[in-house]
Order: structure tokens, then sequence, then C-alpha cells
């Protein structure tokens, strides 16, 4: 797999030359290869939102630089629009974001900006529409209309229009009930298996990086944790812990249950493990069972 | 850019003008103003900045913060003072050339009203400075109570007042958040003429417009959740008493003005 998005040191420093300056980013290096999922977690002001905007070039990195398929996005400035093309950032909360008399035009805001034709426009909103299950019947709707999942869709809906190779999602379920939640991870998953793009996931729940990603990536006190496949991070639990992290609550059971001379691993993250994992142990030991 | 705006900034520090009455603060203040016009002697507009320096010092305020607010005034205090030096035609002739006319009495009036501006606005952004826009609003509906019985809402004025002031950086930081997302789908907010640009910022108005609607919206609720009907009958958790240091205050600005009085009666006026 080859590497598209790289950051090479990135530090990033708040009010340069003031008293008040503090380090919301320091020294982050990492490479992200194409069709990854990364899940990005971090305590609040961790410094993993003022880190995503260093991607797409609305924060320039103090030093350091961030590469695009190899090349520094800030090597010609004239040519971070397009950046911001490929690189498609959908900010927490986007529903305050619909401006537009219908969800049909919010939705073609940002390919209108890329400049395609009619048709291409039509082509892309159609599909992105798709992805995130809004009825053609929405079209016409005023944004302002729709339900408070409905608007949390449309609006991930007009980065997805853009079409970007890599795409970054911060807390797209915040604020969401469960159910809100389980439809906005489902249309993730799919919107990856249609596409194949990159995709960054930030979260506070470890729950949902779990079920979804392939990496992920810990942000601590604007420095860079850990990085790596989600059973290799997850397996820290307690490091995990002392950031403020909370591993998901079916970890901690099983990890509670082999402290109790069970024979299950302490390596479930999602339920559906744990489920598997528990029938595995009552096949296997019959007696014992639990 | 946005964060250049200082009208209502609060500086925190613990000094003495900070734990003023806010109400004194407010009366000195309007005071002080008067005595930048009555001072019209060079010794006399001495004495007022050197009270003004001591205030300016007593408050700990960084003189960075300070300067930054006079930033803004730069170009009606060249104004002011540019329109004075060449229209002021009494006294002896300095320059005289075409029509360029400059007298003694023009430079004078000029230094003048350049540094009485510069005086009003750092006094002015020191009542601010030092004192919570909670704090200012309550002095001010303290101080303006009296017109109540002139059928004067003052109480909802300065409910108002403090709601606006305490939504300003609220404001300020929706933009920017607004700004960022709309940049992320490609909206250009830098280039083009006049037309697009103002084109280019309904993306970032309609959103916030939205925003301070639902906010007041919350706010109202929250506000009649927790029975808030107006001024009427209300009591307060922090009563504002006089210290001595407001009456000591008081006194030191009263020896100013009696200073300021003595040498304008005393001594021949510049202008």
């Amino acid at each position: 797999m080859s590497v598209v998005l790289e950051a090479k040191n990135i530090t990033y420093r708040y009010g340069e030359g003031t008293p008040f300056e503090t380090a919301a980013v320091e020294d982050v290096s990492f490479a992200i290869e194409r069709g990854e999922l990364v899940g990005v977690i971090g305590h609040t002001g961790s410094g993993k939102s003022t880190l995503i905007q260093h991607f797409n070039g609305l924060l320039r990195p103090t030093s350091g630089s961030v590469l695009l398929d190899g090349e520094d996005i800030w090597a010609d400035p004239a040519r971070l629009r397009g950046v911001r093309f490929r690189v498609g950032l959908c900010f927490q909360y986007p529903e305050y974001q619909l401006f537009e008399s219908t969800v049909y035009a919010d939705m073609a805001f940002g390919p209108k900006n890329m400049g395609l034709d009619e048709a291409e426009i039509d082509r892309r909103v159609r599909r992105a529409a798709q992805f995130v299950g809004l009825k053609e019947s929405y079209f016409e709707k005023s944004p302002f209309d729709l339900s408070g999942g409905e608007k949390r869709r449309a609006a991930i809906a007009g980065v997805m229009a853009m079409e970007p190779e890599v795409l970054i999602l911060d807390e797209p379920t915040a604020g969401l009930d469960p159910r809100g939640r389980d439809t906005i991870l489902g249309l993730i998953r799919e919107y990856r298996q249609a596409t194949g793009s990159t995709i960054l996931l930030v979260s506070h729940s470890m729950e949902d990086v779990a079920k979804l990603a392939t990496k992920v990536l810990v942000m601590n006190r604007a420095h860079l944790a850990m990085y790596g496949p989600v059973p290799e991070v997850y397996s820290r639990g307690e490091e995990l812990v002392r950031m403020g992290l909370n591993v998901p609550q079916v970890t901690r059971i099983f990890m509670e249950l082999k402290k109790r001379g069970y024979a299950v691993s302490d390596q479930v993250y999602t339920v559906a493990q744990g489920r598997e994992e528990l029938m595995r142990l009552k096949r296997g030991e019959g007696v014992q069972g639990c | 850019m946005l964060s250049n705006i200082t009208i209502g900034q609060y500086y925190p520090t613990k000094s003495v003008l900070h734990r003023m009455d806010a109400r004194m603060k407010v009366i000195l203040t309007a005071a002080f103003i008067v005595l930048i016009f009555l001072a019209n002697r060079v010794a006399s507009m001495a004495l007022v900045l050197t009270f003004l320096g001591i205030t300016v010092a007593l408050s700990r305020v960084p003189l960075k913060m300070i300067l930054r607010g006079l930033k803004a005034v730069v170009i009606i205090v060249l104004l002011t003072a540019v329109l004075n030096l060449f229209y002021v035609r009494e006294g002896r002739t300095l320059v005289d050339v075409w029509v360029i006319h400059i007298t003694t009495q023009g430079v004078y009036t000029a230094v003048f009203m350049a540094v009485r501006i510069m005086a009003l606005i750092v006094s002015s952004s020191l009542l601010t400075y030092t004192t919570t826009p909670t704090n200012l609003t309550d002095g001010l509906e303290r101080l303006l109570s009296p017109l109540r019985h002139l059928r004067v809402p003052v109480h909802d004025i300065a409910m108002m007042m403090t709601i606006a002031l305490r939504f300003i950086p609220t404001l300020i930081d929706e933009v920017g958040r607004i700004m960022n997302a709309q940049k992320a789908r490609g909206a250009d907010l830098e280039t083009g003429n006049l037309f697009q640009r103002a084109k280019a910022l309904v993306p970032i108005f309609i959103p916030l417009f939205i925003s301070a609607f639902r906010r007041a919206y919350e706010l109202a609720f929250a506000m009649d959740c927790r029975c808030y009907r107006g001024g009427e009958g209300r009591t307060r958790m922090k009563q504002m008493k006089l210290a001595l240091r407001d009456i000591v205050a008081l006194l030191i600005l009263a020896a100013v003005l009696a200073g300021v009085i003595t040498i304008n009666h005393f001594l021949p006026p510049v202008m």
C-alpha cells in the first residue's frame, strides 16, 4: 500500500510571541496508507482537532510539514484550495454549516466550488445522498426543516460530494442518540467499502473506533502517544486509562474475567467479539462455563 | 483580524483598581473625561496625564494591551490633529506657503486635541479592562436606577447590555468555526471583487444568524426556567458597597480637579 498522507514533525503553537503561547501539537509524525480507516482518539484538549486541521491546510504548522501524495501542501499556497477538495474535512456538529435554501443546493456547494459542470455536480450529489441515506424527496426541502440526525447526514453528504481522496470526520456521532450513532457509523463503513477512500475518524468513543478502524492514533497532551493497529494499541489498556481514555466496557469485563482465572482473551473490543469469545469458552470448557 | 476587537474586554489582575466599586469607577471615569477637556494649560494637562499614567500603572494591565486600543483610533487622531493644524488661524504665524497657513495656536490645538482623544480612549478602556462586564452593567444599572421613576426600563436595558457583551466572544468564536467549515468545502473568501466577496459571506452569515437565534431561544428558555421575570422585586447576591479605597480614589480625583482649576486660574491660557 502506498502512503497518501504524511505528517513530518508537525508542531503548532497558539499565540506565538505572547505570554499565552502554548503548543497544541508538538512534534507529531506519522504516515497513513491509502484505503486505511484511522481512528483518532484522545482526551478533550489533547490536540486532535488542531491536528486534523493541518491536513487540508486550514492551519499552517509552526514547524514541520504535511505531505499529500509525497508533496508538501504548503509548497504552493495558490494550490491550497485544491488540497481542500482532495482532503475533505467535516467538522464537529457539521449541521451548523448548512445555509442554502434546499438540501440539494447545500450538498452541491462543495462540488460547485470545485468548478465542475452541472451534470457532474448532479451525479456527485445524488451519489453522496445515497451514501447517507437521504431520499430524493428531501432534495427540495429546506435543510432547516430536517431532524437533527438528517441535518447531520446532509452536512456529511456535502463533504462526501466533493469525492475527496481522504475524508476526515471530527466526532461525527457527537450529540446523537444510540440509533443515530449506529446509522452514522454504518454509513461510514458503507462509504468506505464503496469508494475505498482513506478515512480519519476522530472520536471520543473507543467502542466506535474499535468497530470501524484498521489503525488507531492516540493523542495525549499535544504529543502522538501511540499509532498502530487496533489490537496493538488497545492491549495497552492501563496506559490509555492513564491518558484519561477508557477502554471499551466489554474489554474491561474480559480483562477482569481473565484476572479471575477464566481462560479468555483480554483482547476483546466489541460486543460481537465478546460474544464469540464466550461461545468459544463454553464449547471448549463445558463444565466451567459461565 | 477578529482578535483585535478590544471593546468591552476585561483583563484580569488583582490590582486595587479591579477591586474598586464599579459605580465609583464609572463616576470617576466620567469626571476624568471632563478633566481632560478642562485642562487647557500645559501644566494642567501634564497633571492630568500624570494622574492617568499612575492609574494605568496601578491597574497592572500591560501597556501593550492599553496601546492596542489606541491603534483603532490612530486615523481619527491624525485627522483631527491635521485639520486643527491647518484651520486654526489665531496666534503667531509659523508657516505661510501658498494655501498652507500654520500658526502657533494651530500647533497647540492640534497637539492638545490629539492628546485628549488618546487620553479619552485610554481612560475609558481602562474602565473596561479593570471591570468585568457584569460588574460594569450592574454599576450602570444602580447609577441609572433613579430614572426608573421616569418609566425608563433601567433593569431591562442593563440586562440586554450584559447579554450582548457576554455573547461577543462567543459569536466571534462561532464566526471562526463557520468560516473554517465553509473553507473546508472550498469557499473562497479572499479573492474576487467587492461584489463577489460580499456574496461569499452569505455561507458565513446565514449559519451565524441561525446560531444566534438558536442561542437566544435557549437562553430565554433557561431564564424562564429559573423564573426570571425582570427587575421587579429582584434582590442581589453580591451587594455593592463603597469601601475606603473608593473614597480615597474620589478624594484624589477631587485634588487633581482642584489642581487643574488652580493652574487654569493662575496661568494664561495657551489656546
